[in-house]
């Protein structure tokens, strides 16, 4: 006998599930979020292990991609220089919409410990940021803490609604 | 915000002002008392003016010409073995006497010594490259020239190695303040944005310790989220943090306490 045979006499005789079409859309988002290689310093170590086999980031749809191309979010992971700065910003810009942002320990949140004339104090001057997570250098677990946060904001948001830019430039 | 005190030149007022303290030094030896250096001393000083010379921590220092540094380095690496230049910079004498101190720090495998020769250059005065012997010179004199803005004649690259190509002013000068001047301050916006954006993103804020849970623009406290914005009045009801939204996610079931068996016994 088939394996794979359908009882139509159960669930209301159907093999349907109903949804609407938001919430497909959001749950294919959310789900493979394509995360870009961003390691700018220590933070970057972090990002990894996340990434790695012990905390595994491929549970929940979250690959490394190493192009801006196929990202969804960009974690910015690490100390972003002036020098640097404006090469985040093309990055962020080739990235395809919908996009997002997660910026990752204390440095790119505002600067960190570096409050020198070389360092941008926090990306959000560069790039419009979704979540920031705190720590120096944050756990794996904070980082797929903030992706499972992201991907809440992901579903709670329309999926149609197009991405504003938080800033007006 | 902290007030801003203002650090253009740290070194005209010192920080604490002792009028009976005499900074330690260490101690220096006659360059006689050992015997390699004052070999490598004497066919120093038979073609080359050494102004003063000692021995500290094992170490021999000298001090030449400026426009001798060439022959003095080639003379010390084709025949005195101090084939290696471990590092070479600049030291910001500005304050005191408008000049800078070069040195270069030298090290010989053979005979297992170090010599450190030194010079003072005007502010404004460029040295003459030594590229050409110590390939180690090549990103020392460029960082010398970042850093302190003295250019080095003869360098076949002489151009910024660690701040951006466009960047103004030299960071390790002592007039130079520790959290950037205008241009570096406004740098990365003015360079992507342009400066009418400037308003718009507002100055740097250096107080990285400073949060204000009342302040709902910037922050947000977790448990009591508010849409961004609103204005905190200290009641704001709890958010249950949970990882699935009310109804449930497609494809996924929630977990419902109530119709689940807890098994008290790990072994049943």
């Amino acid at each position: 006998m088939a394996q794979h045979k359908v009882n139509y006499t159960q669930d209301g005789g159907l093999p349907v599930a109903l949804t609407s079409i938001d919430k497909l859309a959001n749950w294919g988002r959310s789900n493979s979020l394509w995360a870009m290689t961003y390691g700018l310093a220590c933070c970057g170590i972090e990002m990894m292990a996340a990434g790695a086999s012990r905390y595994d980031f491929d549970r929940f749809g979250t690959i490394f991609r190493a192009s801006p191309r196929q990202s969804d979010v960009m974690i910015v992971a690490g100390t972003l220089t002036k020098k640097h700065s404006e090469f985040i910003k093309r990055l962020y810009d080739q990235m395809t919409e919908p996009r997002w942002v997660i910026s990752m320990g204390s440095c790119a949140n505002t600067g960190g410990m570096f409050n020198t004339y070389a360092t941008v104090q926090g990306v959000d001057r560069i790039i419009p940021v979704d979540l920031y997570l705190p720590g120096c250098a944050p756990r794996p677990e904070t980082l797929q803490y903030g992706v499972m946060l992201l991907q809440k904001k992901i579903r709670a948001n329309k999926a149609s609604r197009a991405q504003k830019p938080k800033r007006l430039m | 915000m902290r007030a801003y005190t203002p650090k253009d030149n740290v070194q005209k007022k010192a920080y604490y002002t002792d009028r009976y303290y005499v900074a330690p030094q260490v101690p220096k030896q006659e360059v006689e008392s050992d015997e390699v250096f004052s070999a490598d001393l004497e066919a120093i000083k038979a073609k080359f003016e050494v102004k003063e010379s000692y021995i500290q921590v094992g170490q021999m220092v000298i001090y030449i010409n400026a426009k001798d540094i060439y022959g003095v380095l080639e003379l010390m690496k084709d025949e005195l073995e101090y084939t290696q230049l471990s590092e070479l910079s600049a030291i910001d004498w500005l304050a005191k006497d408008n000049t800078f101190e070069i040195f270069y720090q030298t090290l010989s495998m053979n005979k297992r010594k170090r010599i450190r020769v030194k010079y003072f250059i005007e502010n404004g005065q460029a040295v003459d490259s030594v590229e050409k012997l110590f390939r180690s010179a090549d990103w020392s004199e460029r960082e010398m020239f970042d850093m302190f803005g003295i250019e080095a004649n003869g360098h076949p690259f002489m151009k910024r190695i660690l701040m951006p190509y466009d960047w103004k002013g030299h960071p390790l000068r002592k007039t130079y303040p520790l959290q950037g001047d205008e241009f570096a301050a406004w740098y990365e916006v003015d360079k992507i944005y342009g400066k009418e954006a400037r308003e718009e993103i507002g100055p740097e804020i250096r107080d990285t310790a400073r949060v204000d849970r009342y302040d709902s623009e910037r922050f947000a406290r977790l448990g009591h989220e508010v849409p961004k914005g609103t204005e905190i009045t200290g009641d704001e009801p709890k958010n249950e943090q949970s990882y699935q939204e009310d109804g449930g996610v497609f494809l996924i079931k929630k977990f419902d306490k109530e119709s689940s068996v807890i098994v008290d016994d790990p072994q049943r």
